[in-house]
């Protein structure tokens, strides 16, 4: 009998904590839901900034987040492939491999906070690239590459020996195994894992806060040595700075229903695509 | 016929060589991260001593002459992730405990890829909504004068750090093997008994390296302390008091400090801190990980 009862109010305890869960995670998604829907418009999402950031568009912070995302994923990705390549098809035991291992968990584990001091000692300041979309997505591609090694290596460890074995037995080399049989076998699963890195790179703002980002700015970035408007930072500069706090906050709201929208999107897909395929290979 | 093995070794050995050397890019990042926050961080021993640097109880940066003490924004963190952490433990955990026991076929096929995708909402979204939503309901709920304080800061992490801790933990409970269960099972204890005195334990290292990466990721967030943490930088005696945690403090001083001045050091020196102690977190949870895979990894 005692048994029984605390058995009943373990599992409602337990049933408790994922409604809450649930609860606290919705009424975050469900207010900037209701409150950013009004300031919605198309002129919103294809207009410059006016008067002073607090009417118009917010494209440029659009683009801004698209050109710093991509840029640093385009620099990440060779180096995350190679590396995940190397860890999991050559896989050597040695000192320098195990000290390689342990630096991408750790890296992964970083504050962005000190990506952004970083970025800002060494990028803006030691290289002079000055505050610029180069300096902002060179410390995001820091950040986003451990996130690319460990989904290239999960997806590489997917694909079965035999694959392998079969492709050697037939006299290719291990780099023709690696791009023929490995590589096309492994792809989906790489594929997923970068855009759920995009997913979750295009969000971040400390490492742009100091190194990419700024509020007063019209237009778009002319080249990649300009500093730029970014979504992210554009929701924070909106609720921190500026002279119109009441006209801010619509902006704020809309700004931070789009990222949400995008990012929530972005992984979104990726796991749902992630999710069937792990089921067709368990099946 | 020799010219042409040997090219195609030679193809291999430069292909091999190549990844071999892209792949130390991560260590070297490691390494310049490092070298950068040392560099740019001790220069403040010239304008303070280490102790008083790490115990003083005035942080007054941009006073004549400034005084460099961080123990009010190294306690500000660890009252926030304390606080968090008790927000985050019962509800990461809960959810976890009940996606692997409770929850169907169908419920589980559906709510897993939904915290994943949770896991995704950026920081600066949930500072936002801190910001414009939750301090203010503090703020009414208690009378305060401000609504930015520790407790906002601390169930606004708390929170984000769920889906974090939950997937991770999900993941160790699920690496359980069945036999256990069912050996239980077979020796007359119920599903609670089974779940709490041998599913738990047995997943014990895995779950507390998922608390340890919680831990991790609130200690080093900024984004959402920075926007609700209310930025006052004094020794905290409550939670609901207006706080200034280390990350916070990095974040919002530094567009101000000039380079090369002893401010630029000092926020230096801090980051240098938090990222000791995330270091600190990142290889405990390898060792407790590498644990729990060889304590299981005989039974798989």
């Amino acid at each position: 009998m005692k048994g029984k009862l605390s058995q009943a109010l373990g599992f409602t305890i337990l049933t408790l904590c994922a409604l809450a869960t649930l609860f606290f995670l919705g009424t975050i998604i469900f207010f900037i839901t209701i409150r950013g829907w009004p300031a919605l418009s198309w002129e919103f999402i294809t207009q410059t900034p006016q008067q002073g950031m607090t009417a118009g568009g917010i494209a440029p912070a659009i683009v801004g987040t698209l050109y710093l995302t991509l840029a640093a994923v385009a620099v990440a990705l060779p180096l995350g492939l190679a590396c995940a390549i190397y860890l999991c098809e050559y896989s050597p035991k040695n000192l320098t491999v195990n000290l390689v291992r342990i630096s991408i968990n750790n890296l992964a584990g970083v504050p962005s906070v000190v990506y952004g001091l970083f970025g800002l000692a060494v990028f803006v300041k030691m290289f002079h690239f000055g505050v610029s979309i180069l300096s902002g997505s060179l410390t995001l591609t820091l950040m986003v590459l451990p996130l690319i090694i460990s989904a290239t290596q999960e997806a590489l460890l997917t694909v079965p020996q035999s694959l392998r074995e079969a492709s050697l037995a037939l006299g290719a080399t291990h780099w023709q195994t690696i791009r023929r049989v490995v590589l096309p076998a492994a792809f989906p699963g790489i594929f997923t894992g970068i855009i759920l890195s995009i997913g979750r790179i295009a969000g971040e703002t400390a490492p742009i806060l100091f190194t990419a980002a700024t509020f007063y700015m019209r237009g778009f970035p002319k080249s990649i040595l300009s500093e730029t408007l970014a979504l992210p930072y554009h929701i924070y500069a909106l609720m921190t700075e500026g002279t119109h706090p009441e006209r801010q906050t619509v902006i704020a709201y809309g700004c931070a229903l789009i990222l949400l929208f995008l990012v929530l999107a972005i992984s979104a897909v990726a796991i749902i695509i992630r999710h069937k395929q792990r089921s067709e290979v368990v099946a | 016929m020799t010219w042409r093995k040997d090219r195609r070794n030679f193809r291999e050995n430069v292909y091999r060589q190549l990844f071999a050397i892209l792949s130390y890019a991560s260590l070297i990042f490691l390494l310049a991260i490092t070298f950068t926050l040392f560099r740019e961080g001790l220069p403040i021993f010239h304008y303070v001593k280490p102790l008083s640097f790490i115990f003083g109880k005035n942080w007054y940066p941009t006073h004549e002459p400034p005084e460099f003490g961080v123990l009010p924004l190294i306690l500000a963190s660890g009252l926030v992730t304390l606080g968090a952490m008790l927000v985050c433990t019962p509800l990461g955990l809960g959810t976890a405990l009940y996606l692997n026991e409770l929850a169907g076929e169908k419920q589980r096929a559906i709510l897993k890829p939904l915290v994943e995708i949770l896991a995704s909402i950026p920081s600066v979204v949930y500072g936002f909504f801190g910001l414009a939503v939750f301090a203010p309901f503090v703020q009414n709920l208690f009378h305060l004068p401000t609504g930015l304080c520790a407790l906002t800061a601390s169930i606004i992490l708390g929170v984000m750090a769920v889906p974090c801790v939950c997937s991770i933990a999900e993941d160790a409970l699920s690496f359980v093997p069945k036999s256990f269960r069912e050996a239980s099972y077979a020796l007359g204890a119920n599903r609670w008994q089974t779940l709490i005195k041998v599913v738990v334990p047995a997943a014990g290292s895995g779950i507390f390296t998922a608390l340890i990466m919680g831990t991790g990721r609130v200690v080093g967030e900024t984004m959402t302390v920075l926007m609700v943490a209310g930025g006052a930088a004094v020794v905290p005696h409550s939670f609901l008091q207006p706080v200034r945690p280390m990350s916070a403090a990095i974040a919002a001083e530094m567009g101000e400090a000039a380079v090369g001045s002893s401010h630029y050091h000092a926020l230096f020196a801090i980051a240098l801190i938090l990222f000791l102690l995330t270091l600190g977190f990142s290889i405990l949870a390898e060792l407790l990980s590498r644990k729990f895979r060889a304590k299981l990894g005989g039974l798989l």
